[in-house]
């Protein structure tokens, strides 16, 4: 004898499994074959032009210690990261302040900021390239007629990642700032008034004292984030510079990408995605982590 | 009680507060002339002849119109709205799959019980880690030796299933209260039932921001497309992009107008899904 | 300690006028509490009173002087809110520091991580910390100083905030609604801690809530606002028995008092078909409103309940029972006159000390109210006082 609540969890059982069952097919497919995949190709010599292969165990790690190309594309990740990250966190926190504390053109600014984020970046890379143009460009144009001298920015090793972190910030500052306006919003007004009350009526103080603790956990979103992204930097090396010149544009996810699909070096460029999944998970815990601190609830 | 010999009237404490106020707003108001001056300069120089779009003293209007000209290029001579109507399905067909495959799973890791619902979710909550850009060599290879490439079909699957939305629809349909599917159950309402006629119409606002979400991600594109598409005929407006790296044009103003049309149909979505899709980036910081 | 004067405050928000022209005057070492429903303005004038908002007219002065452009730190108040607004990222101890490290500490002292670079200043920091514990001892939190907010109870964070609100000798106390977060139990518990707190500070309070009982049973002085006017301010004792208006007596007194149409004869008042043989040197056929509290009313000949007190004249009603509320040691009747059911009557008679048990009542009764327990108001709702119909002795 089998009851009606018996039945019915059976019945749910049965229609769970059925809502499931596209999405686990797809996600194997998708996900965890491939990840799988991905990580016994690191293991071989697998090329695309080439028949057959061999397993060459951890020979491509290895290889990664003496490859020249990897340590700059490392290098380089590195010097982008490091000029993109504060640009990425700080403009959009001091954005998201001073447009909290408008009244009448919030959204506007909200829409201004925000348009870059939603834009091709490919076809704006198009025209910031116009626009950093060596010699015709209208960035040169303003430095050579306030008596600066021009700069190569896409053309010279020196400032070619400068030039890109300056590209990509544009597209990500309004992104972030999105993000920061919504803690912003969360923070309880009374917070604010007890603050007074306590005699933190100084910007300064009620920075400290409220806004920045009470963003902490949106501040390590945005931070966590903002990494990736930095270390993803794919599209607009791809669309402007290709690496060049002279590698210096060459950045970690762009080599990747040459290994495998101009070089067909599939085991190389397999083992450089696992290193590469390997940094972002160490990202997300670093987020974890300091989610749990930072959070008071 | 403190000194207050030293207090200045209301209306000067007043005025203390608005110099940084008109000072934010004059920074605000610098960086946003930055922020819009490459569209501003995109769709200028789309308007000019080629001669003019490097012209060192610029204008805003074109001293030679040439907008009908390079518009009517762009749109009849090139192929322009096969890119676009490229982008179009591709996104479109991605987020389809992507909403059927994820609400149904969401309400069931969100509201039924079954054998390995957490392992499920734990594999959806680690895959929300993995980027296309380190499975992208098996798909691949999959893709060539199923002999798909440059198809729509090899263009979408990568992402015909969204961790993210099963993640965030699961969030969305946790909240929603158990009672009432328990008074649906009682009244008769089969589950399907009440998947589609409670829980879907809830979920509209997360539905609409993920949707907005998932669009403009696919739709800019670029690294997927670029391994698997080949010919022109299945160019993305993304991809098509790229043909600029070498001379494929040297008409500049066309190129502008190229970049314009590529660029707008986001821009409009945008402006007219803002708070859906402002919702969706906010919404995707509960997965931390 | 502080005497506080309001002079015609007045505020308005995008063409709401939220206050009309309020004048007040709290004594040093007074609590007075600010009643009204919400949406009435109490709460902004306390946010006026405290300095986080400015008044767009009137004038705001402590012991005379007038403090109307200083800032909340410069006007030395402390406040509690609604939701307590604890720092929730600092320890209970951090939580009280905060105004003195505000007052004690210069800017450069106060920035985060300046604790280890500032040495010159651990003197201070020290004096901050002694006071801190002084005041959580004496509010029995100092076993939770190194808690964060998230940590405690909800009284428990009550009395923080009273703490941090304790720490800095504030010339004035205010509070929002500090009890509308607590259960009914602790509410009652805090209440008379509140009260136990301000006898023995001795400091001026302004405590704002919606609940009659709250600031009938704490406050010297309640100020009963509506639509941003004060309606009256008194004692609670005089606010029952001695209403300014019918506003007033129907906010004040649970059941609420019953209000009779009356219309003015030469023989007295005339309340339905029945004839209250009072004098009130009104000119005849002028309509008035008689209330009457729900004491004041007792039923005639029925053992179980204790009889109308007072003497002399009285009015004797012929009612039909509604309903009846037994809370134990007294019934509340709710019921119409027999011969006008329109007007419905609520009072509330205590049971006699030999019958504790459930009250049995028939279905038709009469009442009878001492004359002089009668108010008499005009059809504006205005207290007619002159000449009274004697007043109501000993209220409650």
């Amino acid at each position: 004898m089998i009851g009606g609540a018996e039945r019915l969890a059976r019945r749910q059982r049965r229609l769970a499994f059925a809502l499931v069952a596209p999405a686990v097919l797809l996600i194997l497919v998708i996900y965890v074959i491939p990840m799988v995949l991905v990580v016994l190709t690191s293991f071989t010599d697998y090329s695309l032009v080439s028949n057959g292969f061999d397993w060459i165990g951890l020979e491509n790690y290895r290889h990664m210690a003496e490859d020249e190309q990897f340590g700059n594309a490392l290098r380089n990740t590195l010097v982008y990261a490091l000029v993109f990250l504060p640009g990425a966190f700080f403009v959009p926190l001091f954005l998201a302040i001073a447009i909290q504390s408008q009244k009448r053109f919030r959204s506007v600014f909200e829409i201004v900021y925000f348009l870059p984020v939603t834009s091709t970046l490919t076809a704006m890379a198009l025209v910031w390239s116009a626009l950093m143009d060596s010699r015709q460009g209208i960035l040169n144009n303003v430095l050579t007629s306030a008596g600066l001298p021009a700069i190569n920015f896409l053309g010279s090793p020196d400032v070619v990642l400068y030039s890109l972190a300056g590209i990509t910030l544009w597209s990500i500052i309004g992104f972030n700032m999105v993000l920061f306006l919504a803690g912003l919003t969360a923070i309880p007004s009374s917070l604010y008034d007890a603050a007074e009350i306590d005699g933190a009526s100084h910007p300064v103080d009620r920075f400290f004292k409220v806004t920045w603790p009470m963003l902490a956990p949106t501040s390590v979103f945005v931070a966590v984030t903002s990494s990736i992204t930095a270390f993803k930097l794919f599209d607009v090396v791809a669309i402007l510079t290709q690496g060049k010149p002279a590698h210096a544009s060459e950045v970690f996810l762009y080599l990747t990408f040459l290994e495998g699909f101009e070089y067909f070096n599939m085991g190389y460029s397999a083992a450089l995605s696992v290193v590469f999944l390997g940094v972002i998970f160490l990202f997300a815990l670093v987020q974890t982590l300091l989610a749990d601190r930072t959070t008071h609830h | 009680m403190t000194d207050m010999t030293a207090i200045a009237p209301a209306r000067i404490r007043l005025a203390r507060i608005s110099p940084g106020r008109v000072l934010g707003f004059v920074i605000l108001a610098l960086g946003a002339w930055v922020v819009v001056f490459p569209y501003i300069w995109m769709i200028s120089s789309s308007l000019k002849p080629t001669d003019e779009v490097y012209d060192a003293d610029f204008t805003i209007w074109p001293r030679t119109f040439a907008g009908v000209q390079n518009y009517w290029d762009v749109l009849v001579g090139q192929p322009y709205p096969t890119f676009l109507l490229n982008s179009l399905i591709v996104c479109g067909g991605i987020l389809a799959a992507q909403l059927v495959t994820a609400i149904p799973a969401a309400y069931a890791l969100a509201k039924l019980r079954f054998r390995g619902q957490t392992i499920l979710l734990g594999t959806v909550v680690a895959c929300l880690t993995i980027p296309i850009n380190v499975t992208s060599i098996p798909l691949y290879l999959g893709v060539v030796k199923a002999g798909l490439l440059d198809t729509y079909l090899s263009m979408m699957l990568p992402f015909l299933v969204s961790v993210f939305a099963i993640f965030l629809f699961r969030q969305f349909f946790r909240a929603y209260p158990d009672s009432i599917i328990q008074a649906a159950r009682v009244d008769g309402f089969s589950e399907i039932e009440i998947v589609l006629r409670l829980i879907v119409p809830a979920a509209v606002p997360a539905v609409a921001a993920f949707s907005v979400f998932s669009f403009v991600a696919h739709w800019n594109d670029l690294y997927w497309p670029l391994i698997v598409v080949q010919s022109q005929e299945k160019m993305t407006a993304s991809l098509s992009m790229m043909q600029y790296r070498s001379e494929f044009d040297i008409n500049y103003g066309r190129t502008f107008a190229a970049a314009t049309v590529v660029t707008i149909p986001m821009l409009i979505v945008f402006l007219f899904a803002r708070r859906a899709f402002i919702r969706g980036i906010t919404m995707s910081g509960v997965k931390g | 300690m502080a005497r506080l004067t309001l002079t015609d405050i007045r505020k308005s928000y995008g063409g709401t006028e939220v206050l009309r022209g309020i004048d007040l005057t709290v004594a040093d070492g007074e609590f007075l509490s600010l009643v009204g429903a919400s949406g009435c303005g109490k709460s902004t004038l306390l946010r006026i009173i405290s300095g986080l908002e400015s008044p767009d007219a009137g004038k705001i002065a402590l012991d005379g002087r007038d403090v109307g452009s200083a800032t909340p730190k410069e006007r030395g108040v402390a406040m509690v809110f609604q939701d307590y607004a604890l720092y929730p990222h600092m320890s209970v101890a951090q939580n009280m520091a905060m105004p003195l490290i505000m007052a004690r500490l210069p800017m450069y002292a106060r920035l985060p991580g300046a604790r280890w670079l500032t040495p010159n200043h651990r003197g201070t920091r020290s004096g901050v910390a002694a006071q801190v514990e002084r005041v959580a001892r004496q509010l029995r939190i100092d076993h939770l100083l190194d808690r964060r907010p998230a940590q405690l109870s909800g009284g428990q964070r009550q009395r923080v905030a009273l703490g941090r609100a304790l720490v800095r000798d504030p010339s004035l106390f205010l509070m929002d609604e500090p009890l509308s977060n607590l259960d009914a139990k602790l509410r009652v518990e805090v209440r008379r801690e509140i009260v136990e707190l301000h006898r023995a500070s001795g400091l001026t309070f302004v405590y704002v809530t919606h609940d009659q009982t709250e600031a009938m049973t704490m406050s010297d002085r309640v100020a009963l606002l509506r639509d941003g006017r004060l309606l009256q301010v008194a004692a609670p004792g005089t606010l029952y028995a001695d209403p300014a208006s019918v506003e007033v007596a129907r906010f004040v007194g649970t059941p609420e008092i019953s209000l009779l149409p009356a219309v003015a004869e030469p023989g007295g008042l005339r309340i339905g078909t029945v004839l209250a043989p009072c004098a009130h040197g009104l000119t005849s056929g002028r309509d008035v409103i008689v209330g009457l509290r729900p004491e004041a009313l007792a039923p005639v000949g029925m053992p179980a309940l204790q009889s109308p007190g007072g003497r002399g004249p009285r009015l004797r009603l012929e009612l039909a029972v509604e309903a009846v509320e037994d809370l134990g040691a007294e019934v509340v009747i709710h019921a119409r006159l027999r011969d006008f059911p329109d007007l419905a009557v609520r009072m509330r008679s205590q049971k006699t000390l030999e019958r504790t048990g459930p009250v049995p009542l028939p279905d038709h009764l009469t009442a009878e109210a001492p004359l002089s327990a009668l108010l008499m108001f005009d059809a504006e709702g205005q207290r007619l006082r002159d000449p009274a119909p004697v007043q109501m002795a000993g209220a409650q």
